[in-house]
């Protein structure tokens, strides 16, 4: 189980432009963090270069277990998982077929994809095709397969933006109950989450 | 291991699925023997002897068919950095892909291409040697189209674009296989044909998915 990440001096940049520089930032397990910043400062690019999609113009990204530092490689199969913008489901398939899936894809287990979607409360629509779902739906599933997947980071990427308010709270006591577990929480957003968290700037 | 059975499982639903799959390959290789001898004149004789070179010319255009979507869907709906997040590196990805992709289109082409050659009159004898062809052909196919797909990742027109890289790789195991299925069909020696086209396949096999790997990492970044 991951404990620590560590943020050194992360600089980012798309093209030629430089999005942040020197940027140090050190989770740890039972931690969350927001990032905030104004559109296009770099919140989703850091998320990205946590989790390995994106490679960072200088500085590092380091984890380490309860053991000490471990692999960014291993960390990055084994113990993150990310929800971007988009939820990476196929229109074609049936909710349960991607949800099964992404969980099996992501370290977790058949139970673990029905427990998940039962809290997120999709069971009835697991036969529908994907296409159907509303946005709201969709980024149930994508929780769910969050939740499913039990990695002990998370990269959050704006996760409340389509739900209502209902499902808001649900999601933040599932947070709530991820980080209680010794789970890492790191999210870009907008509105505050509904759990108490460390606040970054980025690019100011 | 495990996991790399999950993603294959899964992208052989996608690509048997609906819109395209082995039908639309299938249609498209039967249209293209329909409308080749029709160019080439009507002499019975002629036709017999290039039938199993169309038969087999026109697996290779059948093969680019569904190369677009190899990649470009999962990337364009955020799949990609799911599979990059997983438990296999994106060259094993790869593998499933063009695996998947040979499983359901290469495959079935392949049990069609003897039924296209002896429709256009080649002899029978042949048969056994265009099916290996095209299994081995398909392959190879298979694999330099998924290199092709995931070098035009995120560009415009992707579909030309992996047309134009993957067309020029398509050239040697297309010339490999003709010569083995001419030289059988006359009497000549025709092993070394086969052979530079396994061998090919075998390259193409071992080697891309290193490229595709990267060409995907670039991408995401």
């Amino acid at each position: 189980m991951l404990r620590v990440v560590l943020i050194q001096d992360l600089a980012i940049s798309r093209g030629e432009r430089t999005l942040f520089s020197k940027l140090d930032l050190t989770l740890r397990s039972g931690e969350a963090a927001t990032l905030v910043g104004r559109n296009g400062a770099g919140k989703t690019s850091l998320l990205r270069a946590v989790a390995g999609l994106l490679r960072p113009a200088a500085g590092s990204i380091g984890f380490e277990d309860g053991n000490g530092p471990i692999e960014a490689d291993t960390a990055r199969a084994e113990h993150l998982h990310m929800l971007g913008h988009q939820d990476g489901l196929k229109s074609s398939r049936t909710a349960w077929e991607e949800l099964r899936f992404q969980t099996l894809w992501t370290g977790g287990t058949e139970e673990s994809a029905r427990a998940a979607a039962q809290r997120f409360d999709l069971r009835r629509l697991l036969d529908l095709e994907v296409r159907r779902l509303s946005a709201g739906q969709r980024r149930r599933l994508a929780l769910a397969r969050l939740v499913a997947s039990r990695r002990s980071l998370w990269l959050l990427d704006e996760p409340m933006a389509p739900l209502d308010a209902g499902q808001r709270a649900a999601f933040g006591a599932v947070m709530a109950e991820h980080i209680a577990g010794g789970g890492m929480i790191l999210a870009s957003v907008h509105d505050p989450l509904p759990i108490p968290a460390r606040s970054v700037e980025i690019g100011a | 291991m495990r996991a790399f059975g999950i993603l294959l499982r899964r992208e052989l639903a996608l690509a048997w699925g609906k819109g395209g799959g082995p039908l639309l390959a299938l249609t498209f290789y039967a249209c293209v023997v329909v409308l080749l001898p029709m160019a080439s004149g009507r002499a019975p004789e002629r036709l017999a002897s290039i039938a199993p070179g169309i038969a087999w010319l026109a697996l290779a255009l059948a093969a680019l068919l569904s190369l677009e979507r190899l990649f470009e869907r999962d990337y364009e709906d955020g799949t990609l950095d799911l599979l990059a997040m997983g438990p296999a590196p994106l060259e094993a990805v790869a593998v499933a892909k063009c695996l998947a992709q040979w499983l359901a289109t290469g495959a079935p082409l392949a049990l069609a291409a003897p039924v296209a050659a002896l429709m256009l009159g080649a002899d029978l004898k042949v048969m056994p040697l265009l099916v290996l062809c095209a299994l081995a052909g398909g392959l190879a196919f298979a694999f330099l189209g998924g290199l092709g797909a995931a070098l035009a990742l995120g560009s415009k027109r992707g579909g030309l674009l992996v047309a134009v890289i993957v067309l020029p790789l398509f050239a040697p195991p297309v010339i490999f296989g003709a010569g083995a299925l001419d030289g059988y069909a006359a009497g000549l020696p025709w092993t070394g044909g086969l052979l530079f086209l396994l061998a090919y396949s075998a390259g193409a096999v071992a080697l891309t998915p290193l490229a595709m790997g990267a060409a995907c990492r670039s991408a995401l970044d």
